[in-house]
């Protein structure tokens, strides 16, 4: 097989060959790592693919898959895949109208459901796409009215628990395919083998949702030839072999799990490990201790969160050894980073590894980590910086779902906290006359399904990859990512800077878990939100009680805890980009309100029409913003409900003598 | 392959769906002269979930009591029906231990485990009536002790896995919060395999969000396995949703039985739960 007509299904086969008894995927259940050879796992594509071709899907087509991580999903994949279907992932959390727009636009007739949540979901928009067809003026209210018909036909759902007593003639069981595939199969002899050379890789292969600042995703094409040249040119970077072990917990809707876990896992021959349940993530992967790992920002921020709180719950004797630990750490690195090799520090960085920094590693898993990645959004460089303080080779990816995902990563002996790194192989990066990233390289996408329009918005006759997102090339030629080109801010000064990075300034602090900046006429504001568990955490020990989140953020020590955190943040930025006044929102940002998109990014736009009465407040600098919100109940009634907001003004704030919290380690608070 | 649906059933019953299961007739139960039970009689049927009400005292524990045989009525039975129906034992006469053996277990309103254990342990302890092996054999543990604790440790697994306990499993089942120490008490009612499941107020004390994860369980439990419940709740909006039937006692007399409109209706529960006018 030459490389250039590779397909994800015939690499399957060709590891089922090569290696028929190893594992290929293992998932936690009933407490015991239960493993799926190379070879059985190709034999169940095999089957669902029968079952799919019975089922009348065809060359062309697309299937939705709509679940959490379970080898379910993949065998899916590879089995639309094989018989020259596509794939598109649906995250599992989305509801209504985003799900439909995604079925409706790539005519689904296909879904693959994981569970009786997803299963009533689909019944439901089924229900009422039935009941919108017959009488039309029903479909007002509904999303219905402008969206093409809903076609799906079949649901297959793999988690059979709570429907054993549904009857909907749509839904079948997964292992009920796989039998019908297997019927299929013994009358087709030959024909899927034939299905899977016809395949080239050129074909398209995923269809991922891009994360649009809309609630309307686009659905970005991408070809086995897009994804496998990225994993290429990835693991020339960062070798990846079949002993690497891969945690895999985030969506497969996500480009950076399909990255990974497919295109590199299967041209590579990674294991995969699916954890039990969300409650046993962590646990699950301590125990599994992946090689590689690829995680947004978030997961990062909250692993930081969690050693602080627990540092600082800790005696103090752990607390002064962590300490001094991480701050040999902090300068071992500092070296590392420029490629320099530990030089004097050679011997106290094997102790302090061994007493303070191993154990702390080994607690989040990351005992044996060889390559860990952050995408998907800008991880603040403190974040970063603590990461590899404490041994972890932590590199910032940059790219989007139109370049499988990666375009741009840091090199392990030549790292920058402030960017993202030097491009991969056979990419090329220009930066326009406006300041925007232009890419290009074999990874750029197909187009987006049933959008022409947009595709030649995004990617121009000569192939460049118009990102949207501002930035330059540093010295040492590292591209330097400022923003989204929209969110570049300008002071009344007239200094240019990224919001996102007041923002993560802002969000280094473990209280914080969201924060979205303004540019006020003097300075900056911010809506903030706090993290429940910490700060939750915090008033407990302060012996504060408090019942819900709206009020937890409404307590009078809770804002001077934020502000004080504030303030801090306040010291590290220039003096024009200070935050001047800040608000804690009475609620968390949720997808489900379009707040933030289903990988949790901040949608500026979103939080600017909704809070616009307190942005203005902001800006004026009133000392409290009245705001109705209208909070529906599960039994649908909706009740109007005024919410009084504080804004708190940090322009006369100063840390109350005393007050100061002690330090966590090496001068952290 | 390890499929997903559960291999064991958690209904040891095989009486038919619709006969009677459990017939208590005319019971009577005294304490000195504190009379706690008076002649109360109803019929449970099999597949449903039959709510026992009432306000504080009325004797709807005692009544779990006499089933489950931790307390002896002075008068009346009560008669439980195995195989196809046909056969019939007096759990008013039989000991506990007997009783747990025909496949009647339960779950106790303070929660009734072992604190120092964990949950898996006190879950694998709720299988000891099905355990066969002698002294020598637990000893030896290799062979069959070992593959017998194996074969239970799979129905054990089910169950956590029903109730989503698994982040606990390992966890000492004292340091668990409280709603999640109800949810095991549950859990070691239903590895029995039950034929008849006694509930005693898995609500309690708990806050509205979990007592709606708990009768999802319930419900869960019932659909997925037929399991008929006798359930006994203070929680009169979580009655009425869940139950297919509803026993209503006041100061040990069975003031209504029916089905939970009839119940709503009938006047004599309004005025024990509400209090009456005085005339």
């Amino acid at each position: 097989m030459s490389a250039s007509d590779a397909t994800f299904p015939k690499l399957l086969r060709g590891l089922a060959t090569k290696n028929p008894d190893q594992t290929a995927l293992q998932e936690k259940r009933y407490g015991i790592w239960q493993p799926m050879s190379w070879s059985t796992y190709a034999a169940r594509v095999q089957d669902f693919a029968h079952g799919l071709a019975a089922l009348g899907v065809e060359r062309g087509q697309i299937v939705a898959v709509l679940g959490d991580n379970r080898p379910e999903w993949l065998i899916a994949e590879l089995a639309a895949q094989s018989i020259g279907a596509a794939v598109v992932g649906i995250y599992p959390t989305s509801i209504g109208e985003e799900l439909l727009h995604i079925l409706t636009l790539a005519q689904v007739k296909v879904v693959v459901a994981e569970d009786q949540e997803q299963v009533d979901k689909l019944l439901k928009l089924r229900a009422e796409a039935a009941a919108a067809a017959v009488d039309p003026s029903a479909a007002t209210s509904a999303p219905f009215a402008d969206m093409p018909p809903l076609l799906v036909d079949t649901v297959v759902f793999y988690d059979p628990h709570g429907l054993e007593q549904y009857t909907d003639e749509c839904l079948r069981d997964f292992t009920a395919v796989e039998a019908l595939g297997r019927e299929w199969g013994a009358t087709h002899p030959g024909w899927l083998d034939e299905q899977v050379a016809r395949g080239t890789s050129s074909d398209i292969a995923v269809i991922c949702t891009t994360s649009g600042t809309t609630s309307r995703p686009k659905l970005a094409e991408l070809s086995h030839d897009n994804l496998l040249a990225m994993a290429d040119h990835l693991t020339a970077i960062d070798p990846i072999d079949s002993n690497d072990r891969y945690v895999s917990f985030l969506p497969f809707a996500w480009i950076g799990e399909q990255m990974l876990a497919v295109a590199c896992g299967l041209s590579r021959g990674l294991t995969l490990s699916f954890p039990e349940d969300s409650a046993t993530q962590k646990s699950d992967m301590r125990e599994i201790g992946p090689d590689v790992m690829f995680s947004p920002p978030r997961i990062w921020e909250g692993m930081l969160s969690e050693v602080q709180v627990r540092i600082d719950e800790a005696g103090w004797l752990k607390r002064k050894v962590f300490g001094w630990g991480y701050d040999v750490g902090d300068k071992a690195a500092g070296r590392r980073v420029k490629g320099q090799g530990a030089g004097a520090l050679g011997a106290l960085h094997w102790l302090a590894d061994q007493v303070a920094l191993r154990p702390v590693r080994d607690q989040l898993g990351l005992a044996r980590n060889q390559h860990a990645y952050t995408g998907g959004a800008p991880l603040g460089p403190d974040v970063f910086r603590f990461f590899h303080a404490i041994g972890v080779n932590l590199k910032q990816i940059y790219g989007q779902t139109e370049i499988c995902g990666i375009a741009v990563v840091h090199r392990d002996d030549d790292i920058a906290f402030n960017t993202v790194g030097t491009p991969i192989a056979g990419t090329e990066i220009q930066i326009a006359d406006n300041g925007e990233i232009l890419l290009r390289s074999a990874s750029v996408f197909k187009g987006y399904h049933r959008n022409p329009a947009a595709t030649a918005e995004a990617v121009d006759p000569e192939g460049w990859l118009h990102t949207g997102d501002a930035g330059y090339l540093d010295d040492n030629g590292h591209l330097v990512v400022i923003d989204r080109q929209k969110d570049v801010l300008t002071t009344a000064d007239g200094t240019r800077f990224s919001s996102a990075f007041i923002e993560n300034k802002l969000k280094f602090s473990p209280y914080v878990e969201e924060a979205v900046t303004f540019a006020a006429d003097n300075g900056m504001t911010a809506i903030i939100t706090i993290d429940p568990m910490t700060t939750g955490s915090w008033a407990e020990h302060e012996r504060l009680s408090y019942t819900t989140y709206t009020d937890l953020a409404a307590k009078a020590e809770v804002q001077d805890l934020v502000a004080e955190e504030i303030h801090r943040a306040n010291e590290d930025l220039p003096e024009s980009i200070r935050v001047q006044r800040f608000v804690l929102l009475h609620k968390q940002f949720d997808p489900d309100d379009d707040e933030i998109t289903r990988t949790r990014k901040v949608r500026r736009n979103v939080i600017q029409d909704r809070y616009g009465l307190i942005i203005d407040a902001l800006n004026r600098g009133d000392e409290r913003i009245g705001i109705t919100t209208t909070v529906t109940y599960q039994d649908g009634t909706k009740v109007d409900r005024t919410i009084d907001l504080r804004i708190f003004d940090l322009t006369t704030y100063r840390v109350p003598e005393g007050r100061g919290r002690r330090p966590v380690w090496s001068g952290r608070r | 392959m390890l499929g997903r649906a559960y291999v064991h059933s958690l209904n040891s019953s095989t009486v038919p769906v619709g006969s009677p299961i459990l017939e208590i007739s005319d019971i009577e139960l005294r304490f000195g002269g504190v009379v706690a039970l008076h002649d109360v009689g109803f019929t449970v049927t099999q597949g449903h979930i039959h709510a026992v009400i009432g306000p504080n005292g009325a004797g709807k524990s005692s009544l779990l009591n006499c089933v489950s045989g931790l307390y002896h009525p002075q008068k009346g039975k009560a008669v439980l029906h195995t195989g196809d129906g046909a056969i019939t034992h007096e759990l008013t006469k039989l000991p506990p231990h007997r009783i747990a053996r025909l496949g009647v277990a339960r779950s106790f309103q303070n929660i009734e485990l072992f604190s120092h254990l964990t949950v898996l342990e006190n879950l694998m302890l709720g299988r000891h009536t099905h355990m066969k092996h002698g002294v020598l054999q637990s000893l030896l543990w290799f062979g069959p002790a070992r593959n017998q604790e194996l074969s239970h440790r799979g129905i054990v697994e089910e169950v956590i896995d029903l109730l989503s306990l698994q982040p606990f499993r390992h966890k000492p089942v004292g340091s668990l919060a409280y709603g999640i120490q109800k949810r095991v008490e549950l859990g070691r009612a239903l590895v029995l395999q039950p034929s008849l499941l006694l509930l005693d107020e898995p609500m309690a004390g708990m806050n509205s969000e979990e007592k709606e994860d708990m009768a999802r369980y319930v419900l869960d439990v019932h659909e997925l396995a037929g399991v008929t419940v006798i359930l006994i709740e203070h929680d009169m909006a979580v009655v009425m949703d869940i139950s297919d039937r509803v026993s209503v006692l006041d100061f040990g007399r069975l003031i209504a039985d029916g089905t939970p409109d009839e119940v709503k209706a009938n006047s004599a529960v309004i005025e024990a739960y509400l209090g009456a006018e005085e005339h």
